[in-house]
């Protein structure tokens, strides 16, 4: 009970001094162009009022959903064929590590290059982001079987797509949901800078929009903060998956 | 308690006087096996020597050794799992080549699934037509290893000696004609172990399987089995095939138990004391419980 109430108090206060400090420090300095968290506020009623703030979250969370969908549905079965046929493994991994580290936003040039100024270039470079996380905690996931569960499912003759679906998946699943959580993390920061350069809309667009159409600064910073808000939120999202008994098992805390 | 007991030193008798046997369930013949370690072939590690072992119907045989002596890579040749360099081991007269739901392996490290319940785990091999049966079958097992009120419980949220209840009754809901058990108990504390032990004895009793049963627990051996195979350090032979002709549930404090436990000491090399008094190697004997570093 004490702990809980310290949990809520303790960031609360860190979250007052904050906004407390913040304020003072745009008024001692003088600003004019930086926003005290008033006109933040202030700033996210006006884009409320407007409807461009749940359009342009639609328009993001659209884009996410759709990449990292599509990214779940290619990494997660070419992962697992990955970490189950090593020949496979070993001709496809080169391959892999040597596109993983490139950034996102290296790929935003040919992404609008294939895909024009369209949604569907912020989709194709989030289907990126999230296909490598994905598809490597996928692959690591079966290597990392503990052999005896596979060993029993034999003894039981279960061979075949039904040892798959039985065991090597419900098996793998906990350290694929760790690698859906981080996928998740990236995609999410990676649809703002896709939107900064690619799209008309979305949060990213929202923040270079206002900072180029008029110094709106109250508006960026409005931005910011629902980013920060939604991203929380997906990530809670996905914590709440990993409280599920089909995965909490595999998941130290 | 303890009608006779009796102990063949000549391992090959056991096979002389029951290769013709009718009621043979398993027969181990001349088997040999070699691991051959990579990249050199001359650096190679000799497990079993001429094994021979012929199991009958509905026995219960336990297999000792000290610890890498090769009695859990006969477990695993028996269960499919390994393929001997040399010789074969029938099953039913039939080569044993690959896992088979007729004979269920149960691990010591623990196999059951935990991503799934304890209902879940006792189905994942029963074969019933329908629904019912199935879950007839399921509660049956359960009931059967005291498990009744768990069946929506989780593994993570169950004791160790309860999971390895579960992997027993996993096992017996298969219906298999053969449990092979690799040290089942090896890993429970000692109080769990015993209890364990006693309530495998039982269902056993009711369930009549033929079961091969590894440990480096003599005294674990004895209050289990029908006949103690006793193997040697690697590379490792039968040394003995010891007959348990007692009535179960069997008295570890009865002394002609004790003179069975120090007759199997003795083909180890080990005296009462388990202290060594040949050349022979005693690995990793466990010793019962007042009789050396090991004991509980």
């Amino acid at each position: 009970m004490k702990d809980r109430a310290q949990s809520i108090a303790l960031p609360l206060l860190v979250a007052v001094v904050f906004v407390t400090g913040w304020h003072f420090a745009v008024k001692l300095t003088g600003s004019d162009i930086f926003p005290t968290p008033g006109m933040v506020v202030a700033g996210l009623v006006e884009l409320a009022q407007k409807g461009v703030l749940v359009k342009y979250i639609v328009a993001s969370l659209f884009r996410v959903a759709s990449g990292f969908l599509l990214a779940v549905l290619v990494g997660i079965p070419f992962g697992l064929f990955l970490g189950w046929f090593a020949p496979a493994m070993r001709a496809f991994n080169p391959a892999i590590q040597v596109l993983r580290p490139i950034s996102p936003i290296a790929w935003i040039p040919v992404a609008i290059l294939w895909f024009g100024v369209s949604d569907l270039a912020p989709i194709f470079l989030i289907f990126l982001a999230s296909l490598f996380p994905i598809t490597t905690a996928a692959m690591a996931a079966v290597q990392n079987i503990q052999l005896v569960y596979i060993r029993a499912a034999r003894n039981f003759g279960i061979r075949g797509l039904e040892l798959f679906k039985k065991v090597v998946f419900p098996a793998a699943l906990p350290q694929i949901l760790t690698g859906l959580r981080l996928a998740l993390g990236i995609a999410w920061l990676v649809v703002v800078a896709a939107e900064m350069i690619a799209v008309n809309s979305g949060l990213g667009y929202l923040i270079i929009d206002a900072r180029n159409a008029g110094k709106r600064y109250d508006l960026v910073v409005a931005g910011m903060v629902m980013i920060g808000l939604i991203g929380l939120g997906l990530d809670l999202l996905v914590r709440q998956m990993e409280k599920l008994d089909q995965v909490r098992w595999g998941l130290s805390r | 308690m303890l009608a006779t007991s009796r102990m063949m030193t000549e391992p090959s008798f056991s096979l002389a006087v029951s290769r013709d046997q009718p009621g043979s369930k398993i027969a181990v013949r001349g088997l040999w096996m070699t691991f051959q370690r990579k990249g050199n072939p001359a650096d190679a590690v000799h497990v079993l020597e001429d094994i021979n072992l012929e199991v009958r119907d509905g026995e219960f045989v336990c297999l000792v050794g000290p610890s890498g002596c090769g009695k859990s890579t006969l477990l695993n040749i028996a269960g499919g799992f390994l393929a001997a360099t040399e010789g074969e081991i029938l099953i039913d007269g039939e080569p044993v080549l690959a896992p088979d739901p007729k004979r269920i392996f149960i691990f010591q490290e623990n196999a059951v699934f935990p991503w799934l319940t304890v209902e879940e785990n006792v189905g994942f091999g029963v074969k019933r037509a329908t629904a019912a049966e199935r879950r007839d079958s399921i509660e049956h097992y359960i009931e059967m290893v005291g498990l009744t009120g768990f069946g929506r419980a989780y593994p993570q949220e169950l004791s160790g000696g309860m999971r390895q209840r579960v992997e027993i009754a996993r096992a017996l809901a298969a219906e298999p004609d053969v449990l092979f058990m690799d040290e089942p108990f090896g890993a429970l504390d000692y109080l769990t172990r015993l209890r364990l032990r006693h309530e495998l004895i039982q269902i056993w009793q009711r369930e009549k399987r033929t079961v091969l049963f590894v440990t480096h627990d003599v005294e674990e051996a004895i209050q289990l089995a029908d006949r103690v195979v006793v193997m040697g350090k690697r590379p490792s032979r039968i040394r003995a095939i010891v007959p348990v002709d007692a009535e179960r549930p069997r008295d570890v404090d009865d002394p002609l138990y004790r003179l069975l436990r120090d007759e199997i000491f003795g083909v180890m090399g080990l005296d009462s004391q388990g202290q060594r008094v040949s050349g022979e190697s005693t690995g990793g004997v466990q010793l019962p419980p007042g009789l050396g570093p090991n004991s509980v």
